[in-house]
């Protein structure tokens, strides 16, 4: 296998690496983290990652001739040391922009993330960032709302927006959920949120549950003066489905819907996110299965680019982890992802693993969504790291709390408000955070207990994948 | 207080941003308004009774202060238009028009209704 494979590994660099090449600006930029068979040479690696994800085939065929390879073929045009690792490097390609079908993720990625992931001279391969050319974002629907007109539409301003995920996840009868949704809504928060697992199984059927969640939003907008909403999860087993489950949550009063985009697939994705730009709705995504992709340092596709691809699709919000809570997160490389999800132009910067400049032109920005073991004591933290731009859900933090949802919710939202004001007064809210809470508490019941039940729970294990830093 | 206690949690009419927190005193709004005009916003005010208070328009007290850096020129501004609207809500925004948003809008007086 050896031999054949090296003479292979020759016509690969002969051809497709290109270290003089200056990429246009209508190049699709990527860059891979390589790690190659033991004795094969970096430069071939890259060429043989740049063939294998544009143009070539292991072959040469006589049918190459009738077109412009030149023009169509992927050029690796730079390799770079991963700092503090000996075994890899990182690879930049550039692939013409006519490799790609106008307006399709889908597209990009069975091409970039296809077969050369499978490739037998390489180890471990991962994508680690994309730059997509202005070109060829303007041929994208993306968010079908973006930030700006969901802050309109729902009349929150100068401040995070708080969530829940209805918990327990599974098992609970329509009514008993419409029950949940309703005292969460009534004690403060904006929105709640489906469990991702929850479709329509025999335990609560979709059409149920979405008529009980209806009243449940209707009342607590109506008891309470201000705008609600819950994510009524409308990923299902067809599109045919998803969009019969999408136009009833419309029908019920719902502003927003659900969807699972790794697990749903970017084609359903995007068409339901043109689907709700048609339809007014809002599109909350949720990530399941993003670690199987992105968790290996070494193999796989890095959230950001999952990010990035998830803002070309369409969606108005999208989970990014916590940082402080129960799930895996390095701060620095999630603010680089919250960074592509809501600028309009990020520069390129390492420290936050972001490996190309990236302009987003007018497409509208994506709301980070921070869930997942969080609670009172971690909002002064969460508010720092996510901004205003951002959801902030509280599930085991708003249920849990002894006197029952409501007052979780309530406690959850003094907490955010006090964060907010102190922040805008100039205080470091980090720092300061017990002083901010305990103060806080002291005209709110709800917040003083929340923060005795929460006291010792604390998520402090060390981030598998961690940016790569000598 | 003890934990086994299950209390009542009453549902309150609330004004979005910082409606879950104590009246603002004078000086605690009079910061809000620093950090808005910090960030390079337009102080604004606006007014309505309490009855249309989730309608998306409010009516506006003249015009945004364009260029307004004096924030004791924001308080008088907010206090003349509570004199002539006692009973309705008074609430004070700061308009981004980089985002196209407002980067503060809270309720600064309730009206009586």
């Amino acid at each position: 296998m050896a031999k054949a494979y090296d003479a292979g590994v020759k016509e690969y660099r002969d051809m497709y690496w290109t270290p003089d090449y200056v990429p246009l600006d209508t190049d699709l930029l990527a860059c891979f983290k390589c790690t190659g068979q033991s004795g094969v040479p970096n430069e071939e690696v890259a060429a043989a990652v740049a063939a294998e994800s544009s143009t070539g085939t292991w072959s040469t065929v006589w049918s190459e001739l009738l077109t412009d390879l030149e023009y169509y073929k992927g050029r690796a045009y730079r390799i770079e040391d991963v700092p503090g690792d000996n075994e890899s490097f990182y690879a930049f390609i550039a692939y013409p922009i006519d490799l790609f079908e106008e307006g399709s993720v889908v597209n990009v990625l069975t091409s970039l993330v296809g077969n050369v992931f499978g490739f037998k001279a390489l180890k471990h391969l991962r994508l680690e960032d994309i730059r997509f050319p202005i070109a060829y974002i303007k041929t994208c629907g993306g968010p079908p709302a973006g930030i700006q007109v969901e802050r309109d539409r729902l009349n929150k301003y100068g401040r995070p927006m708080l969530g829940a995920t209805i918990k327990p996840k599974l098992g609970l009868s329509a009514k008993n959920y419409g029950r949940a949704v309703y005292e969460c809504l009534r004690g403060g928060l904006d929105m709640t949120k489906d469990d991702e697992n929850v479709n329509s199984q025999p335990f609560m059927r979709w059409r149920d549950r979405f008529e009980f969640v209806g009243e449940a939003i209707q009342k607590a907008e109506q008891e309470t003066g201000e705008r609600k909403g819950h994510y009524l999860n409308v990923t299902a087993a067809t599109p045919e489905e998803m969009y019969k489950r999408a136009e009833f949550a419309k029908e019920v009063g719902s502003p927003i819907l659900m969807h699972d985009f790794l697990t749903g697939g970017f084609t359903a994705n995007t068409g339901l996110a043109n689907w709700c730009r048609e339809n007014g709705m809002l599109l909350h995504i949720h990530r399941a299965m993003h670690a199987v992709i992105d968790r290996h340092p070494k193999h796989g596709i890095h959230f950001r680019v999952l990010a990035k691809c998830l803002r070309l699709s369409g969606g108005d919000h999208l989970h990014t982890g916590t940082v402080v809570g129960k799930l895996e997160g390095d701060r620095n490389s999630t603010l680089g992802f919250v960074d592509q999800l809501r600028e309009s132009y990020v520069p390129e910067d390492r420290s936050r693993g972001v490996f190309f400049d990236q302009d987003w032109g007018s497409l509208p920005g994506v709301f980070a969504v921070a869930s997942g073991g969080i609670h009172v004591w971690h909002m002064p933290a969460l508010v720092t790291i996510f901004g205003d731009d951002s959801m902030l859900q509280f599930g085991g933090g708003t249920q849990g709390h002894p006197w029952g949802n409501a007052a979780g919710a309530a406690a959850n939202r003094v907490a955010l408000e006090a964060s907010v004001k102190a922040r805008n007064e100039g205080r470091e809210i980090e720092k300061e955070a017990r002083d901010i809470l305990t103060e806080a508490a002291r005209h709110s019941p709800e917040l003083a207990i929340a923060m005795e039940t929460w006291k010792e729970i604390k998520f402090e294990f060390e981030t598998v994948d961690k940016l790569d830093v000598a | 207080m003890s934990t086994n206690e299950v209390g009542d949690y009453q549902t309150a009419q609330t004004l979005e941003t910082f409606g879950f927190l104590p009246k603002l005193s004078q000086d605690e709004v009079y910061e809000q308004i620093a950090y808005l005009i910090a960030q390079g916003w337009t102080p604004a005010i606006e007014h309505e009774h309490p009855s249309k208070s989730t309608d998306h328009y409010w009516t506006m007290w003249k015009l945004p202060f364009f260029g307004e850096q004096n924030l004791d020129r924001v308080v008088e501004e907010l206090e003349s238009c509570r004199r002539s609207y006692p009973d309705h809500h008074v609430r004070l925004i700061g308009y981004d028009n980089y985002t196209q948003s407002q980067g503060v809008c809270f309720v600064v007086y309730e009206g009586r209704g």
